[in-house]
């Protein structure tokens, strides 16, 4: 472990010259990011930038070629499976809203509450007060307090994505890392969503997804733009968008 | 396999009558050389005769009349004239004793060769004999020696045939008897020949003889022994063995490190013939999974009624046979060719009904197609049944299909051939089928992204039943080529359902090459284990095999890997 | 918490009542009802209950995989046939000198096959605690074995079942084998005594059929209590999205190895139960169309709920029964049919259509399903 790297001892997340191919096709080329204790980042780029194939990265459904991830300086992640990952404290959204279809909205948290999650204890589980209480807590923050008997498959596209932040929630991690959170929303989800997001963030660190722009400016954080696998610029949402290679990805030539 | 048994099963025979044997051609020689003056003027006189057309039925008939005593000596011994007779009725005489058709008159001492039941022609000069009664007829007997006899006599006669594969086959059998007696025939036939194929075999027959000869000089033995051993077949081994046993000194060592040399190329051919035997499971094996890795590995549909699919191909094959040998009998030899396209547009359509009633309401499920399909392959099973009954149907191979050759040391029968030929024409033409064609663009287009081609104007449920009808048309395809080495029943398909899926899952599911490869790999693979622990473990050893296997590499040999593959 | 997250539910009520009925019964009706009555149960329908209430506890260790977890086993058989095979070998001891050969140490078969002493495999089998374990462990190990190396690797979906068919595929093959030592084609039959009872007489085969209703009720219990605990959400939560689990943390693979091996056992129960029922265990109780078969009870009666299972499993069965013997020309048509008309037409079987149906009804009234009425302590 090279402690001696001062921005790897202090980041949350440090990802440094990862690759990663397909059969021939390089998803990601050499990409670095890093993410500071507390922050919140919105990840933005086309199709194909990269994105989603990251957040595989980080939370170990994709080993790298090569390259170095390191969660909280010291964990190296591409040795991890995806359960302790997770344990270590980072969860993740995924872009098609997944929740757990015929659970209801209280179980699917109960489920993402943080707790043991060796099979034994979940076999002698008995629900106490706290956990209880914390259901609750979070039921109000994802606004589905009246919802909580109702089978998750019955909710709308909306309130799933919200449920799905719920069980991020739920599982109180140190980093969470969001997919296209609003696809697919009405203007005023997305409003609530970024206010959501921003509330979570006040305690937690956060990397978001996305494509909606004025989602994005909506979050007002520090943003990377990714193309082609690997980081093509960072900075503020007013910075980032004036460099002309940015405008030459999005717009074309 | 028949000649190994022959060896280990002859050998000992042999060896026994080896002695008596050389008595018997000590006697012969002595009786042929107090002939030989006799035999000189008779067979000149005689062929004198016999060219100028008059020769007299009383004299022939003394000629013959060895045969007609009733004791086997006189009977070897008028084999033995008349081999050498030249006598254009020799040939016909010596085949009817050799089969039991020669008989005689015990009052007029006629002798006469049975054509049919009734018919009979006389053995002087062959004209038709009405008016005979069979019960009156007595049967020219053969015992052990007189049979043995008659095979050198009937050897030394086609030695001389005409026709070089005759010919050939003469040389054949001198090499295999390597009987000391063709050693004079051999050498004249030698002389005269001209066809270099007929002329090797008649070299290995001499030397075989001659290696066993004491009287030849060393030489000559040890360069009939290096032939012997270039030939390095079971009967050189058996020869050599034989000569191993029976000499000493520089000889035993020659004959000794010629069966080493044999063996040790008996044993690269039989490794060969294996890999031969593999090719061919493996070539029946892709015929199987080719249709699966259609509809299992491109649409992702679980059919398990594919193997019901071969197996109506396979009746299809039936019904096609017994139409002909009914209708049209000369059609036979055809009945294959006309049986493939049949085959493919009947399994087609059932595999078109099938998709339309029952699996696209199924997609994306692919549990439950599964389970669907199993219902439907014992509701085809049982409807098979009940037309055509629980009993194997015959399907009879069509000439071409029938036989084999030898390569080397490797047998090959046509039929395994021509399915081999046939798997890889069939994976051929469906890859330029799926590579080539609009039909094939349209479905790789579907496979990879149902939602953008649907956008893109291709009709998905189209693509879907055509995809299916195709899959289940090569399996009716498959059905055929497997009517010819496999039971015809309704549990035909079963047997072949697992190891397709095996095939499919081994290979690489969407990927018709790891079909062709994974195919081909199982059947070897499965050959080259089974001398050395049976087929029963080796099937099991395989089984295992791909449990591991799909442990190490959940999505077969060559598989797609990225995030595409889990959408 | 919640209504349907009760040990026992309405369901489970109605078939524990019935089985508790059934224990009571049968006894009554087959040992001291005389002969003539129309409420005698003869001693063959005795045994054909009794095995059809195997068959009910296999169908229950299939649904507890697969309508809970997602796992499709083509090869459940294969558990249910190695349970059976250790009943068969305790059996066969129990045989001693009243065998043709009358060898007090070796079965029949090992005598024909000039065998002189018994494998190692055979050791302790005489002894009723040691078989009992063995019923349990073998069937137990090898889906430990198996589970751990294929859900490790994350062999999931059609794979799976693939290749659980080909272990049953290749476990047939191998008890063909005589040299194998478990009896090749013939199995092991000709069963004297269990237990130091006779398996032939009326008193064992009712006591074993009782037995069989009790081992199916404790089954249910069990895998109700599973299901009912956050194990089993966790379960369903694997079963409905796999990775969505993992990335909450949870190790899918022990939760499946863990439910895998659990179900093994019971199937391993079923068939030690129904061995000394029928009388005779051989190699075709692994072949793949009987696991498949299986597949269909559970289908029939309703994934995921156990109580369709074990109703699937019966009827079906029954139906089996009454095919072969009145038009035997027909049942695979019929057993078709209902693969086909099942995944079609009832893809929640019996119990889930008829639960639907009743929730439809009752919700009527403003409240949209049961699910939402006050919860009960739990």
């Amino acid at each position: 472990m090279t402690n001696l790297n001062p921005t790897l001892t202090n980041s949350l997340l440090y990802l440094d010259g990862i690759s990663v191919s397909f059969d021939g096709y390089k998803a990601l080329r050499g990409l670095s990011l890093v993410l500071a204790p507390g922050e919140m980042r919105a990840i933005i780029g086309p199709n194909g930038a990269g994105k989603t194939t990251m957040m595989d990265i980080i939370t170990g459904k994709t080993k790298p070629d090569e390259g170095d991830v390191y969660f909280a300086g010291t964990h190296d992640l591409s040795t991890m499976d995806e359960a302790s990952i997770a344990e270590l404290g980072i969860g993740r959204k995924f872009q098609k809203p997944t929740v757990f279809e015929s659970h209801t909205v209280e179980d699917n948290i109960l489920l993402a509450l943080k707790a043991s999650r060796a099979p034994l204890d979940a076999l002698f589980n008995r629900t106490g007060p706290e956990q209880r209480t914390r259901i609750d807590e979070v039921l109000s923050t994802i606004r589905l307090k009246d919802h909580r008997h109702r089978s998750a498959s019955d909710l709308s596209h909306g309130q799933k994505q919200w449920l799905e932040i719920g069980m991020l929630l739920a599982q109180d991690p140190k980093l969470l890392l969001v997919d296209e959170p609003v696809a697919g929303m009405t203007d005023a989800e997305t409003l609530t969503t970024a206010e959501l997001l921003r509330e979570i963030a006040r305690d937690h660190s956060v990397v978001v997804v996305e494509h909606d722009m004025t989602f994005v400016r909506e979050l007002d954080v520090k943003v990377t733009v990714l193309h082609e696998g690997s980081v093509l610029a960072e900075g503020a949402l007013d910075h980032v968008s004036a460099d002309p290679r940015v405008i030459e990805v999005y717009l074309g030539r | 396999m028949n000649k190994r048994l022959e060896l280990v099963s002859g050998e000992p025979s042999r060896n026994l009558p080896i002695s008596s044997h050389k008595t018997q051609f000590a006697t012969f020689s002595i009786f042929s050389e107090a002939l030989a003056f006799l035999a000189a003027l008779i067979v000149m006189s005689l062929v004198s005769l016999f060219l100028s057309g008059a020769v007299r039925a009383d004299e022939q008939d003394a000629f013959l009349s060895g045969f007609t005593t009733d004791k086997f000596a006189d009977t070897e011994k008028t084999i033995n004239t008349l081999a050498v007779s030249g006598l254009p009725m020799a040939a016909p005489i010596l085949e009817a004793l050799a089969g039991d058709r020669l008989l005689f008159d015990p009052e007029s001492k006629a002798l006469l060769i049975r054509k049919s039941e009734s018919q009979f022609i006389a053995a002087i000069d062959g004209h038709i004999e009405d008016a005979i009664e069979a019960d009156d007829l007595k049967k020219v007997r053969v015992n052990n020696a007189v049979r043995r006899a008659l095979d050198a006599a009937l050897g030394s006669l086609t030695l001389m045939s005409p026709d070089p594969a005759k010919r050939l086959a003469a040389a054949e059998s001198a090499y295999k008897s390597h009987d000391p007696a063709t050693l004079d025939l051999l050498q004249q036939a030698i002389e005269k020949e001209n066809d270099a194929k007929v002329k090797r075999m008649q070299l290995a027959a001499r030397a075989a003889i001659q290696a066993l000869d004491p009287q030849a000089s060393d030489s000559d033995r040890l360069s009939a022994i290096d032939l012997i051993k270039a030939r390095g077949d079971q009967d050189a081994l058996g020869l050599l063995s034989k000569l191993a046993a029976s000499s000493e000194g520089a000889m035993k060592a020659a004959a000794e490190s010629g069966i080493g040399s044999i063996r040790a190329t008996l044993a690269l051919w039989g490794n060969v013939q294996n890999i031969w035997y593999g090719l061919s499971l493996g070539s029946v094996l892709l015929l199987a999974a080719i249709g699966l890795a259609i509809t299992f590995g491109v649409m992702g549909i679980i059919n398990m009624a594919h193997g019901e699919m071969v197996m109506i191909g396979a009746y299809t094959t039936y019904v096609v046979q017994d139409l002909i040998r009914t209708k049209i009998p000369s059609l036979f030899d055809y009945s294959l060719l006309i049986a493939v396209p049949l085959a493919f547009v009947v399994t087609a359509i059932i595999g078109m009904l099938i998709e339309r009633v029952v699996i696209r309401y199924l997609y994306g499920r692919p549990l439950e197609t599964l389970l669907a399909t199993f219902g439907l392959s014992l509701v085809l099973q049982q409807a098979v049944r009940t037309i055509f009954g629980a009993n194997n149907r015959e399907v009879g191979a069509p000439s071409f299909m029938a036989g084999s050759f030898e390569l080397g040391g490797l047998v090959i029968t046509y039929g395994r051939m021509w399915i081999i030929i046939f798997a890889l024409m069939v994976f051929a033409i469906l890859q330029l089928v799926l590579r080539a064609t609009s039909f094939g663009l349209r479905m790789r287009a579907v496979t990879q992204n149902r939602k953008m081609a649907s956008a893109m104007g291709i009709d998905t449920n189209r693509i879907d039943a055509l995809a299916f009808a195709l899959g289940s048309g090569i399996a009716g395809m498959a059905g055929v080529a497997l009517s010819q080495i496999d039971n015809v029943s309704p549990n035909l398909g079963q047997s072949y359902i697992i190891d397709s899926f095996m095939v499919v899952v081994f290979g690489g599911v969407g990927n018709l090459w790891g079909t062709l490869v994974g195919a081909l790999t199982l059947g070897v693979a499965n050959k080259v284990l089974e001398p050395f622990i049976g087929a029963v473990l080796g099937k099991i050893v395989m089984l295992v095999f791909i449990i591991m296997f799909i442990q190490k590499r959940p999505r077969g040999l060559f598989a797609l890997k990225g995030r595409a593959v889990e959408a | 918490m919640h209504t349907s997250y009760d040990l026992i539910d309405r369901r489970g009520m109605i078939m524990l009542a019935l089985l508790g009925l059934f224990v009571l019964i049968v006894p009554i009706c087959a040992l001291i009802v005389p002969k003539g009555s129309p409420f005698y149960i003869p001693p063959y329908l005795v045994a054909l209950l009794g095995k059809y209430l195997c068959y009910a506890l296999l169908a229950l260790s299939l649904d507890l995989v697969w309508g809970y977890c997602g796992i499709l086993s083509l090869g459940h058989g294969a558990f249910f046939a190695l349970g059976g095979y250790a009943m068969g070998m305790y059996l066969m001891r129990q045989i001693g000198t009243r065998g043709v050969y009358a060898n007090a140490e070796l079965p029949d078969f090992m005598v024909f096959l000039n065998w002189k002493e018994l494998p190692i495999t055979w050791y302790g089998f005489q002894h009723f605690p040691y078989a009992a374990l063995m019923i349990l462990a073998v069937p137990g190990l090898l889906a430990f074995v198996f589970g751990w190396f294929a859900f490790r690797s994350r062999v999931t979906g059609v794979y799976l079942s693939i290749i659980t068919q080909a272990m049953t595929y290749a476990l047939l093959l191998s008890f063909f084998r005589n040299d194998m030592g478990f009896g090749g084609n013939n199995g092991l039959t000709d069963f004297k005594d269990i237990l130091g009872y006779s398996v032939q007489s009326d008193q064992t085969r009712v006591s074993l059929c009782v037995v069989s209703a009790l081992a199916l009720a404790s089954g249910y219990l069990l895998a109700r209590a599973i299901v009912v605990s956050k194990f089993g959400k966790v379960l369903i939560a694997i079963r409905d999205a796999e990775s969505r689990t993992r990335f909450l943390g949870y190790r899918v693979e022990n939760f499946k190895v863990i439910v895998f091996t659990f179900s093994a056992i019971m199937a391993g129960v079923a068939g030690a139960l129904f061995v000394p029922q029928v009388g005779i265990i051989n190699p075709s109780e692994f072949a793949p169309a009987n696991s498949i078969e299986a597949v269909i009870w559970v289908a029939v009666g309703g994934r995921g709920t156990l109580v369709g299972a074990a109703l699937g499993a019966i009827v079906v069965s029954f139906g089996k029964t009454y095919f072969t013997g009145a038009l035997p020309e027909y049942w695979l048509f019929a057993l078709g049919a209902l693969f086909v008309i099942v995944t079609l037409f009832l893809p929640k079987g019996i119990i889930g259509t008829l639960s639907d149906f009743m929730a439809r009804q009752s919700a009527k009234p403003p409240t949209p399903s049961p699910k939402d009425m006050p919860a009960a302590a739990e």
